[in-house]
């Protein structure tokens, strides 16, 4: 080793140091300078990444400041009049079609989520090894190609199928099932479309949380007689409850922010829904459907900033939130 | 004797609800890919693959999607490399220089924060930085739009992948007197199956990302020319011909949906294939 001649070339390249840098101890020094540089570099990468989200929110603030300053905000936030051109910008349809259509699709997606993820995680690992990869590829698919499917198949069963059907008999006496809009496109279908995209993410990471649980709670339980079911619904789901809400949650804010496959089938009518059949414009969608014409009139870009700026804010509080409360579950098991 | 019985019943009532469940979640994602595929090979054809849009495209006439799935393919491809950019230090870091802190725990809480976050955010957040730098919608601003979307997917992936790595490997690395840096080539060497994977998993997600690309990237009927021109893409494609009232141009977006469904699912393929072949290779 003693005579090996160590060749860099770099700014230390200079007479001088270059002879200091041939010896042993010249190496061990821009050894240690590189790791320094790249320390340095590296701390700074991760930052401005883990900075990213705040970053964000600043930019759309700035960019949605004219608007919010010039407003009262409980106007802004609960006003359903919505009229770019007079200048009156009410957020009010689109929250409540946002909200409405992600509770439907929470609704339907999590009791399947539940029982499915208990299922892989709890019933064996043949079980878990055939429908695991199925349901990362129920992930994987992207968001215009559940739209489609929607469009070419929900829309119709609801305009044909459910609707009337459930039109002719409950809708007649109870008003939130009232079949007023015969086009199939609404808050049901957009809440079907918008659970199956759900699912996939509440039943890995609840899976997750329950593998967390450990198992020599599952013996003890099963040693004092319990049913595989009892254990599970005792002891197991006891013990992750949390971990549970938080995928519940992580889901709901993973729906809240989808935005071409909903977009494609709920409708985009500017009211609040007053039936399962009726049309919604969620916040997402209102975003992405006028983008172009932002641009030519006055406000209008700084109200859909607006509308992104919310989106951010509630999907950072939400994901926050159910983040810590995973972190301390997978803490404990480690 | 009974309450034996209930039990029992209970357990079965129970174990058959799951199993359907989970059977109709299957059915519906069976249907999905059957439909969409049985739809999609209708209209599918030789031209639709080779060709741009030629005049008249949206009428019924001649032409294809090539444009759309160079684009889409480029951009992933652009906004992969930009990403891998980023999240290579981000893991490195996390890995080969800072132990087991509180600072690691709030970079990994920011990461998995910003994988919560709609494309649709991203898109619009690119879209104000695109002002900023007086950029037009372009290849460019897709791909930096989109390479934030995949930065929290590929960092986090790749640190689940860095974090499998037994402890000792470590240690043994730097009592052998490495520096942090040196350490650090030697645990991407041993992660690489993982890191594959995790690059696939995020340039499928790009593929099929259609929010954050729609203003930045725009849409064009030319093949990719510039990275400062607009570009097309396959999801886009799919929402514009699905929108056109001809249902000829509609079959179209059948077709289209199909290519981008197969395409995002051969790497979702790729990515698992990947940890099994080249796993082999790992020390654990």
């Amino acid at each position: 080793m003693e005579n090996t001649t160590y060749k860099q070339t770099s700014i230390l390249d200079v007479p001088g140091i270059a002879g200091s840098l041939s010896t042993r101890e010249g190496h061990r020094l821009w050894r240690h300078w590189k790791d320094m540089a790249a320390e340095h570099s590296m701390r700074l990468v991760t930052t401005c990444v883990s900075l990213l989200a705040l970053v964000m929110g600043a930019v759309l603030l700035t960019r949605a400041w004219p608007i919010l300053s010039s407003r009262p905000l409980a106007e802004l936030l609960f006003s359903s009049t919505w009229h770019p051109i007079r200048g009156i910008f009410g957020f009010g349809p689109f929250i409540a079609g946002s909200l409405m259509v992600t509770l439907l699709a929470m609704l339907l997606a999590v009791p399947f989520a539940i029982f499915s993820a208990i299922y892989l995680a709890e019933y064996g690992q043949a079980i878990r090894a055939t429908f695991k990869p199925v349901i990362d590829m129920l992930a994987s698919i992207p968001s215009v190609v559940y739209g489609l499917w929607g469009v070419l198949f929900v829309v119709p069963f609801i305009r044909d199928v459910v609707g009337v059907w459930i039109g002719s008999t409950l809708g007649k006496s109870i008003p939130f099932l009232a079949y007023n809009n015969p086009t199939g496109y609404g808050l049901l279908a957009g809440g079907i479309v918008l659970a199956i995209m759900v699912f996939p993410i509440i039943v890995s990471v609840i899976e997750e949380v329950l593998r967390t649980v450990p198992q020599g709670m599952r013996e003890a339980s099963l040693a004092l007689g319990a049913t595989h079911w009892e254990t599970t619904k005792f002891v197991i789901l006891r013990k992750a409850l949390p971990g549970v809400i938080a995928a519940i949650v992580l889901g709901f804010s993973r729906a809240f922010g989808e935005t071409l496959a909903v977009m494609m089938v709920v409708g985009n009518v500017v009211q609040i829904p007053h039936s399962l059949f009726d049309a919604a414009y969620p916040l997402p969608a209102l975003i992405a459907n006028n983008y172009g014409e932002m641009m030519s009139i006055p406000m209008y870009d700084a109200a859909l900033m607006g509308a992104a700026l919310l989106l951010l804010i509630v999907v950072l509080m939400f994901n926050i939130g159910a983040q810590l409360i995973l972190a301390r579950l997978t803490e404990r098991a480690s | 004797m009974n309450r034996q019985k209930r039990r029992r019943l209970e357990e079965a009532i129970v174990k058959w609800i799951m199993r359907g469940s989970l059977l109709i979640v299957v059915a519906v994602l069976g249907m999905i890919v059957v439909s969409i595929t049985w739809k999609g090979m209708g209209a599918l054809s030789w031209q639709m693959l080779t060709q741009a849009p030629q005049g008249g495209f949206y009428l019924g006439k001649e032409g294809g999607i090539l444009n759309a799935i160079t684009g889409s393919l480029l951009l992933a491809l652009g906004a992969t490399l930009l990403s891998l950019l980023l999240a290579v230090p981000v893991v490195i870091f996390l890995h080969a220089y800072s132990g087991r802190s509180r600072w690691v725990n709030m970079v990994r809480l920011a990461l998995d924060v910003l994988w919560g976050i709609p494309s649709i955010v991203y898109g619009a957040f690119g879209f104000t930085l695109m002002l900023l730098m007086g950029l037009r919608a372009s290849l460019l601003g897709g791909v930096i739009a989109l390479a934030l979307v995949e930065l929290p997917i590929l960092a986090r992936t790749m640190d689940e992948v860095l974090r499998m790595i037994p402890a000792e490997l470590k240690e043994t690395t730097r009592a052998l007197g490495t520096t942090r840096l040196e350490l650090a080539v030697i645990l991407l060497r041993q992660a690489i199956p993982g890191l594959v994977t995790a690059v696939l998993l995020a340039f499928g997600r790009g593929i099929g990302d259609a929010a954050s690309v729609l203003f930045t990237a725009g849409y064009t009927d030319n093949m990719p020319q510039s990275l400062l021109r607009p570009v097309a893409s396959l999801p886009l494609a799919v929402f514009f011909q699905l929108n056109t009232p001809l249902p000829e141009v509609q079959e179209r977006a059948y077709a289209s949906a199909l290519v981008l469904m197969m395409l995002v699912l051969v790497f979702s393929l790729l990515a698992r294939l990947s940890m099994k072949v080249l796993g082999k290779y790992v020390i654990r």
